[in-house]
């Protein structure tokens, strides 16, 4: 485990406790958000990583190094760090201001000066800039030189406190691309604060939800989306988000249709032709009595061997492609449209047949996806209806 | 000399007395600048110290305040029954004179160094030294030079009252003039250098202030 905290606790004198029983783990590449209302103790835990805070029980390990063993300094220059104010060196030039724990760790200058404008590349900005002062800037391009100072050093955790807090959201959303592309690029470990949950939606590979010192939640955005797990997270994700995300949290087993046309192995092929001609369909998924998944078979199959041949489970094809009902239909939705299958078989986590998924029923996905949101609710629930009976008439075909 | 009129009168002065007008002066710069470094060596370290040790802030201003409510010419004559006659008291009372407008100033400075700054500089990794050399004083470096200007306009004015005790400087040409009959010229060679002399360090030292401001 590359940072793993494991009982942190922290109390300030006077009682008031901020981070009670505090537990994570962190990957290396992970991009964790940290949110959580004003309070609620994140930027507290935050600031435990780089020492600037000592906890009052717990221990933190980077690497398996328990950090309480190591200098604060040495271990800070170790670790970058950009804060909501910026905080750039305003007596210093942009060249300096980059360069400045290279030059606490005593670099030599060219080395300095190369890892400047490969710095300033980085972030899209002219190499003049190196030679101007923070105040000649604009706030975004300032928080632009913040982030990458954080990264000067080749540190593997950068720690962000809301460092996007106080830029407009355009300057904000430019922002949260190129951060959430530099650490994809760069492979590092970023463990960001904030108490916008968009933000956190955006960027997190792991999102944890904080309230008054207590972890409420540890899990990946969509999975928070998903399975919000009390009301607090509820309240702080927004009805209106949940709503929002439905689409992309849609599983298969959701728009999969119940009714399916199923045959077992012993069956004669007799039998499923009348089966097929009954359901007026043109191919049979074959399970065994349990209900497990075994094949499918369709009328090209039994016309070839009808002679040959007795039963369901001579001529079946083995090789079905099947999803699993949990799975999220963005997930699948590609893969059962490449491959090009008419219908799709949808099995439970025991590799039971518990539906179909037809291509109608994509189709109607992928419609609510593009023009959902415009629609009134009463269009939809149309479309809905009249995607439901083409699904019929493709079972049918 | 009763025939020329006062301006006549000065420049004769200065004609003829130049070279101990200019020794006098001279003298009077020395003595205010070395009670002001003096001060400054004492003062700026406190400054810094108490500027992180906020709960002494109130105790050492405070001692500050009362050293500058004493009248100079009542200070003048306590540090002379120590040091008895001569340049030293002068340059103890103006040391004395100057910790208040520095220490003030250097606390000030650097207690208005933005505080995310330091928090930036801190968890960057910086030593309490290097925050202190390359942060707080590069950043109050203009304010605590504004205490020093304060200084040494004040330590300038009270130099020229050191002629009391012996010590010489452009005081002891006031004095010649004010105890002389009809000595107004006299009393003006000596008192315009003295203003000119504060008011061009005053310049000096503002123009400085503004060359180290970071924010400029």
């Amino acid at each position: 485990m590359f940072l793993s905290m494991e009982h942190l606790n922290k109390t300030y004198p006077g009682g008031k406790v901020a981070v009670e029983d505090f537990n994570l783990e962190v990957e290396k590449g992970e991009f964790v958000c940290f949110i959580g209302t004003s309070g609620s103790g994140k930027t507290t835990t935050m600031r435990m990583i780089n020492r600037m805070l000592q906890q009052t029980s717990g221990t933190i390990k980077i690497n398996g190094k328990d950090i309480s063993q190591m200098d604060p300094v040495k271990l800070r220059r170790k670790i970058g760090y950009v804060i909501q104010n910026i905080g750039l060196m305003p007596h210093m030039t942009i060249r300096q201001n980059i360069t400045l724990v290279p030059k606490l760790l005593k670099w030599p200058q060219d080395k300095m000066n190369e890892r400047a404008k490969r710095m300033i590349k980085l972030v899209d900005l002219p190499e003049e800039f190196l030679d101007r002062y923070p105040s000649e800037l604009s706030g975004g391009q300032q928080q632009r030189i913040g982030v990458v100072r954080a990264l000067a050093a080749d540190q593997d955790i950068i720690l962000m406190d809301e460092p996007y807090g106080a830029l407009d959201p355009i300057t904000r959303e430019s922002l949260q691309d190129l951060i959430k592309d530099l650490q994809e690029r760069l492979g590092k470990t970023i463990i960001f604060v904030t108490h916008d949950m968009d933000e956190a939606l955006t960027l997190a590979t792991k999102i944890v939800v904080m309230d008054s010192g207590k972890i409420m939640q540890v899990a990946t955005p969509d999975e928070i989306l998903r399975h919000p797990a009390n009301e607090f997270v509820e309240n702080l994700i927004g009805k209106d988000r949940l709503i929002q995300a439905r689409p992309s949290i849609t599983t298969v087993g959701q728009v999969m249709l119940k009714n399916v046309a199923a045959i077992t192995p012993d069956k004669l092929l007799k039998e499923a032709l009348k089966m097929m001609h009954d359901r007026r369909v043109d191919s049979l998924l074959v399970t065994d009595d349990g209900g497990t998944l075994k094949g499918y078979i369709d009328i090209e199959d039994i016309d070839y061997n009808f002679k040959t041949a007795t039963s369901v489970g001579d001529v079946m094809h083995e090789d079905v492609f099947y999803v699993k009902s949990d799975s999220l239909v963005r997930d699948t939705v590609e893969r059962i449209l490449k491959r090009g299958f008419k219908n799709i078989p949808v099995v439970d986590n025991d590799h039971k047949l518990v539906g179909i998924v037809t291509r109608a029923a994509l189709v109607d996905i992928v419609y609510d996806a593009l023009w959902g949101d415009e629609d009134k609710k009463d269009d939809s629930e149309d479309t809905k209806t009249s995607a439901a009976a083409a699904d019929q008439g493709g079972d049918a075909k | 000399m009763a025939h020329m009129n006062l301006w006549e009168q000065l420049i004769y002065y200065y004609a003829h007395n130049g070279s101990y007008v200019l020794a006098q002066f001279n003298r009077h710069f020395l003595i205010s600048v070395y009670g002001v470094i003096l001060a400054a060596i004492v003062g700026i370290p406190i400054g810094i110290f108490i500027a992180h040790h906020t709960k002494l802030n109130g105790i050492v201003i405070g001692i500050a305040n009362v050293i500058q409510t004493i009248p100079s010419l009542a200070m003048l004559s306590i540090i002379m029954i120590g040091l008895g006659l001569g340049v030293n008291t002068v340059i103890v009372t103006v040391f004395l004179y100057s910790l208040l407008p520095i220490i003030k100033n250097t606390d000030t400075g650097m207690r208005n160094v933005d505080p995310a700054l330091l928090d930036a500089g801190t968890g960057m990794g910086m030593t309490r030294i290097q925050l202190l050399r390359l942060v707080e004083i590069p950043l109050s470096l203009s304010v605590i030079m504004a205490g020093l200007r304060n200084a040494l306009v004040l330590a300038i004015g009270i130099t020229a009252i050191g002629t009391f005790v012996g010590a010489g400087g452009l005081g002891d040409i006031i004095i010649r003039g004010t105890n002389a009959t009809n000595g107004t010229a006299i009393i003006l060679a000596g008192a315009l250098p003295t203003a000119l002399m504060a008011i061009i360090l005053d310049a000096v030292l503002g123009w400085i202030e503004k060359k180290v401001d970071p924010t400029a």
